[in-house]
């Protein structure tokens, strides 16, 4: 969708391209627009007959043109009429068409966030999709608003130049001389404007990136006091805008005054030009008239150039950020194959997979290498170190990113064979960060649309919330299931908000469960009767992959895999790690060993026992 | 607390301007030379009218030739008049931008500043878009307001004044005429605009829940992802853009409906001025020249009207924007900072009680219930206790996040409410569970831990060596060296390159680079594994030695290693100890110790 070659060209496309968007709107455009622009040179000519006819004769003391004042008067008046018609038909379709192309393109933006991947999301900034889907959408089509008036103001100068032309050449040459001064004019201003405006925006997107991060950072900035420096961050982006936006004002500044007074100057030359033709009997009082009264008109219509030239650089600079949206490509193409309808747990197996990660330095494995199998229906947890890659292993497992190289066999179906259905159908993952929508519980649940005949029914939310030991806070919530959350709802702890997830998951009945740290606000106690009520090992248990800390959830799992910096060390039983594993071994009797360390410390102290030499 | 923040707002057109004026005194300093100037400017407007009227009352209606030198002197002189005219008009355009928009600078950052003052923000977590966009696409939406609209109505406003005088000179009886014209515009013009208004206000909600529909598309991508939703989010994106979409058009049919009315009465007036002219005329109270100068004026006079009734359209949506960031900046702070006529808390090993504390969130049940406890200084407590039990609640009244609803908290004796809030935050300091980070490095982001006096910003390696001392101190030298770029490795947005765990590691080394007297943590390890833990807890109880930690844990190691342990049930304190006397005696903490060691053996 991007744009290419010069501004001009690139402009023309802009604008050819929304109203082929819209072809029927802009089609009652132009013709309204057309039909307004001869209308207002008619207005002039108009002016010009009644003066001849009407004006001059009466005032000169024709009595049959006195009679006619109601004439001269009437005549003007179902002008007007029919003029304003054309006008309102005129705004009402250009309105639509700004409407509309708006809606196509935020419809094409938000697709592309639905569509990209998880690696595209992380490199883009919240603040800045969101002001794509917005004030540069606005920015893209802004030059539409005024598109139909000056379309009806080219057919104007056409119309304009006939009625002059057949009149007085010399009048015509006084009257148009101002036409190529006014698109030089234009011509210096764009110029000028377009740097000037693509800065202020770029600004205006970096403030609102300050203002979002530094709101979402509240807690921090709060717990630590520092809302005078955020206050200072923020205005420091603040007045470089508004100096932005006062440059951009100057430019306006000079140029408004320019294109306002060039109308009157031509008008002037057309009277002292019509003067001299009157003078030599060439042409009537009322045709002069009729030539500076047109130019009068043109004042505003005549600066609808300057608000399609003004609006366009704009226009270029969000339709450019709303391309790098449309355009941007490496999204996760899926699949189409489908899983047998066969429920009950699923076997998810890793081969040779490596994932990495873009640096300046080149690419960075996460992964390395990883082999690992989960067989249907056993619990595996994956424990180890700090930043040793477990969360890139549970995504690569549900395919938010994929491997470099190697596979991820979902029942022996490479994932990135699988339709986006049949993945999540079977596979579900809790992550580490909950997110809650601004809906009602029984939706943040089920994430179904009400009155969805394939959304699970209440019973089974509610059974969900059982499982995820959540449904006693849900009970509690003024409208139960329907309760709002988010936003303006129900305000949640961080480990109520992960069990709502937990249950947004065990409601789908996955056949593999992968559940990323997805406990770690919630009470060890409650954390062990949720996995306990996964079900039983008879065939209604899921495969769980388990991301944990907690030796009571690695204790649940069945097996024990050991993460360290991207490369699995060893897996068995937690008993049998423990015994082989150094590593493990320390992760897993970190506290044990702190009591003991503890214990000992304070025995000491207390100088009961002669410090132990080694342990 | 949390009186949440008004949407539609109350105030009126006049009233939303008054007060924006009023808290953004720069847009009307400087304002009566500017008016002088644009005064001027005006007359540029007169001059084709009275040059035309010459022209016809001299030379065509006379009896002689045409006097085209008399025509051509006159031209050139209103050539003068329009130049002098157009530098004034440059002149206070650019007055009125910069004046404008150091206003609304002004207003963009009190609003921001004010956003940060609210509770709020850390009490709702989800969705501050919609606060983000109070000070930004609000307080756009009237910068170009006035850079595309505000000034042609001043202009136009002044037009219309200078046109009326000159239309009196030449006749006073048509000048009544065009006027009268206008009274219906003036009549209609308010209910029209009261219509416009409601629109445009429709048009702001649309927008509105528009971006809260696609801010989940982008901030829930990972969610969306996995739970292969993005259908149903697209259906809901696409009836929200959808609803934006009928909203704008309904609201520009009634601009439209407004707009040509104006252009109905612009060019109706001018078959009135010549009709009633020609009658006028015909008993000899005009001049053929008059008469002419009188059409243009009417259409000089009708232009500017048009033009500002479209302004006024304008207006309304540019009001609804600065009634949204007036409507911020008026809401009451909940927690209100003493400063400056706060008490200064002396430094040293902070003391906390609690007295008769009483907590509820706004429509919620009670959280905390007559709480009273003593936190000794310079000592290790540890707070345990069921979810929901109200750990957190006490962490927050504590850091003064939030207030009591009864009794009060004390910090050495003091009422935190009583203590400015710099001297508060400088003694304590809060690391909450989600360790957020601002995007850029790691080292950026511990050094943002940072003290200093306004001005005394540190040099860049004064800050790194701090930076470089505090990791090593924690022990995170080893960590961050495993990391592609060490120290300068790159955050991400909101930290999100990190891991859970690895957030929590930067927010501990920039909350301990502040040296706290008072350090809280709420459950600030919980994604860490527990080997880092145990290295973490054992560095910062060697660290902390002297001063006063409150840790809000799920983990009991933690409560082990505090000198004090307080067990919260139900939101009340149930029991207070030591960690070895707990566990001897009968009651919750002994049962949580035992399924803690049960879990984590």
């Amino acid at each position: 969708m991007a744009l290419t070659g010069s501004k001009v060209r690139r402009s023309l496309v802009l604008i050819g391209r929304g109203m082929r968007d819209e072809p029927v709107v802009y089609f009652w455009a132009v013709l309204s627009s057309g039909f307004f622009g001869a209308l207002t040179v008619f207005v002039a000519r108009a002016v010009g007959w009644v003066t001849d006819t009407v004006v001059l004769p009466a005032l000169s003391g024709d009595v049959a043109a006195q009679g006619r004042w109601w004439v001269a008067g009437l005549l003007l008046l179902g002008i007007a009429v029919t003029l304003a018609l054309s006008v309102a038909g005129r705004r009402i379709v250009a309105g639509l068409g700004y409407a509309n192309l708006q809606a196509h393109h935020r419809t094409r933006v938000t697709r592309q966030y639905l569509r990209l991947p998880m690696a595209w999301h992380r490199q883009h900034p919240a603040g800045q999709l969101l002001s794509n889907a917005n004030s540069d959408v606005e920015a893209a089509t802004g030059v539409f608003n005024p598109l139909p008036f000056a379309l009806g103001v080219v057919v104007m100068l056409f119309v304009a130049f006939g009625t002059l032309i057949s009149v007085d050449p010399w009048i015509t040459l006084a009257a148009f001389t101002i036409i190529p001064i006014v698109i030089a004019v234009n011509a210096i201003f764009q110029r000028r404007m377009s740097p000037a405006i693509t800065h202020a925006q770029q600004l205006r997107a970096e403030v609102s990136d300050v203002a979002h991060e530094s709101f979402e950072a509240a807690l921090v900035v709060k717990s630590l006091g520092t809302a005078d420096r955020e206050e200072e961050r923020f205005a420091a982006k603040a007045d470089e805008l508004r100096r932005a936006n006062v440059r951009v004002g100057v430019v306006r500044a000079y140029f408004d005054p320019v294109i306002d007074a060039l109308p009157n100057l031509g008008s002037l030359l057309v009277v002292v030009v019509g003067m001299i033709r009157l003078a030599a009997g060439e042409v009537e009082p009322g045709e002069v008239v009729a030539a500076a009264y047109l130019l009068t008109l043109l004042a505003v219509p005549v600066r609808a150039f300057g608000w399609v030239l003004g609006e366009l650089p704009r226009a270029l600079v969000g339709y450019e950020r709303i391309s790098r949206v449309v355009d941007a490509g490496g999204s996760l193409v899926e699949g189409t194959a489908t899983l047998p309808a066969a429920a009950g747990p699923a076997r998810v197996e890793l081969r040779g997979v490596t994932v990495e990660v873009p640096t300046p330095r080149g690419p960075l494995a996460l992964l390395h290498d990883i082999d690992l199998v989960l067989e249907p229906g056993r619990t595996v947890a994956l424990v180890g170190a700090t930043g040793s890659g477990k969360t890139t292993l549970a995504s690569t497992v549900c395919r938010l990113l994929d491997p470099a190289r190697g596979e991820v066999l979902l029942d022996g179906v490479d994932v990135r064979e699988l339709s986006p259905d049949a993945r999540t159908g079977a596979m579900t993952l809790v992550s580490q960060s909950t997110f809650v929508f601004e809906d009602t519980v029984r939706e943040n649940v089920t994430l179904a649309d009400p009155g969805d005949p394939a959304a699970p029914s209440d019973d089974d939310v509610w059974e969900a919330l059982e499982a995820a030991h959540v449904a006693d806070v849900v009970r509690g919530l003024e409208g139960g299931l329907d309760a709002p959350l988010g936003e303006r709802g129900a305000n949640l702890s961080g480990g109520q908000r992960q069990r709502i997830a937990i249950a947004r998951a065990l409601v789908r009945r996955p056949r593999v469960l992968v559940m990323d740290d997805a406990t770690s606000a919630v009470d060890p106690r409650v954390e062990r009767r949720i996995l306990a009520s996964l079900g039983e090992d008879d065939g209604s248990r899921p495969t769980v992959l388990l991301v944990a800390y907690r030796m009571s959830s690695v204790l649940l799992a069945d097996e024990v895999v050991h993460l360290e910096a991207g490369r699995i060390v060893d897996r068995g039983t937690h008993a049998e790690l423990l015994a082989r594993d150094p590593g493990y071994a320390e992760l897993a009797t970190a506290y044990e060993r702190d009591t003991e360390r503890r214990a000992r410390e304070a025995a000491e102290q207390a100088g009961d026992v002669e410090p132990e030499v080694t342990r | 607390m949390s009186a949440s923040i008004r949407d539609d707002g109350g105030l009126g057109v006049f009233a939303t301007l008054r007060r924006g004026v009023a808290l953004s005194p720069q847009l009307v300093q400087g304002a009566w030379l500017t008016l002088t100037l644009a005064t001027v400017a005006a007359l540029g407007k007169v001059v084709v009218p009275l040059v035309v009227q010459q022209a016809i009352d001299t030379g065509v209606s006379g009896t002689g030739d045409p006097d085209v030198n008399r025509v051509a002197v006159l031209a050139a002189i209103g050539t003068g008049v329009l130049v002098l005219s157009g530098l004034c008009s440059a002149l206070v355009n650019v007055r009125l931008f910069r004046s404008s928009e150091g206003g609304l600078a002004h207003l963009r950052v009190k609003a921001f500043r004010h956003v940060h003052d609210l509770a709020v923000l850390t009490q709702n977590t989800e969705r501050r878009g919609a606060l983000v966009s109070r000070v930004t696409s609000d307080v756009d939406t009237i910068s170009l307001f006035v850079q595309w609209g505000g000034i042609m109505l001043l202009v136009s406003v002044l037009q219309i004044a200078v046109s009326t005088v000159v239309m009196a000179t030449l006749s006073w009886q048509l000048t009544i005429v065009v006027w009268l014209c206008f009274v219906p515009v003036a009549l209609l013009s308010r209910p029209a605009q009261k219509r416009v208004s409601e629109r445009y206000t429709v048009v702001r909600e649309k927008v509105g829940a528009m971006l809260g529909a696609i801010s989940e598309s982008v901030v829930g991508a990972e969610t969306i992802r996995a739970y292969g939703v993005a259908p149903r989010t697209q259906r809901r994106i696409d009836a929200a853009i959808d609803a934006t979409r009928r909203a704008m058009v309904r609201a520009q049919v009634w601009v439209a409906v407004a707009f040509s009315s104006g252009v109905l009465v612009a060019n109706g007036v001018l078959a009135a001025v010549v009709a009633v002219g020609v009658v006028l005329g015909t008993w000899g109270e005009i001049t053929a020249g008059q008469l002419v100068a009188m059409i243009f004026l009417a259409q000089m006079f009708a232009g500017p009207v048009q033009m500002a009734t479209e302004i006024l359209n304008e207006l309304q949506n540019a009001v609804a924007g600065w009634r949204r960031v007036i409507d911020v900046i008026d809401t009451p702070v909940e927690v209100v900072d003493p400063a400056p006529d706060g008490v200064d808390s002396p430094r040293g090993a902070a003391h906390v009680a609690l007295r008769d504390v009483s907590f509820a969130y706004p429509g919620g049940p009670l959280v905390l219930r007559d709480v009273n406890l003593e936190l000794p200084a310079g000592k290790r407590v540890a707070v345990v206790g069921a979810t929901g039990s109200g750990k957190t609640t006490m962490a927050k009244l504590v850091c003064r996040l939030v207030d009591p609803a009864q009794g009060a908290v004390l910090l050495d004796g003091v009422d935190l409410r009583e203590i400015n809030g710099e001297s508060l935050r400088r003694r304590v300091v809060l690391v909450p569970q989600e360790g957020f980070l601002f995007e850029g490095s790691i080292a950026d982001n511990v050094a943002y831990g940072l003290r200093y006096a306004p001005g005394e910003e540190p040099s860049a390696d004064e800050a790194r060596e701090a930076v470089v001392a505090v990791c090593a101190e924690l022990g995170l030298t080893d960590w961050y060296a495993g990391l592609p770029r060490g120290l300068d490795t790159p955050v991400g947005q909101r930290g999100e390159s990190l891991s859970a765990g690895e957030r929590q590691l930067v927010a501990i080394a920039r909350a301990h680079l502040a040296g706290a007297d008072l350090l809280v943590l709420d459950e600030a390890t919980s994604a860490v594994d527990p080997a880092t833990e145990v290295r973490i807890a054992q560095a910062l109880e060697q660290l902390t030695h002297g001063r006063s930690t409150l840790t809000i844990a799920h983990r009991l190691s933690t409560a082990e290693a505090a000198d004090l342990v307080v067990v919260v049930d139900a939101g009340e304190v149930v029991q207070v100890g030591p960690h070895r006397e707990l566990v001897a005696a009968e009651g919750i903490y002994a049962r949580l110790y035992e399924a803690w060691v049960a879990q984590t053996r």
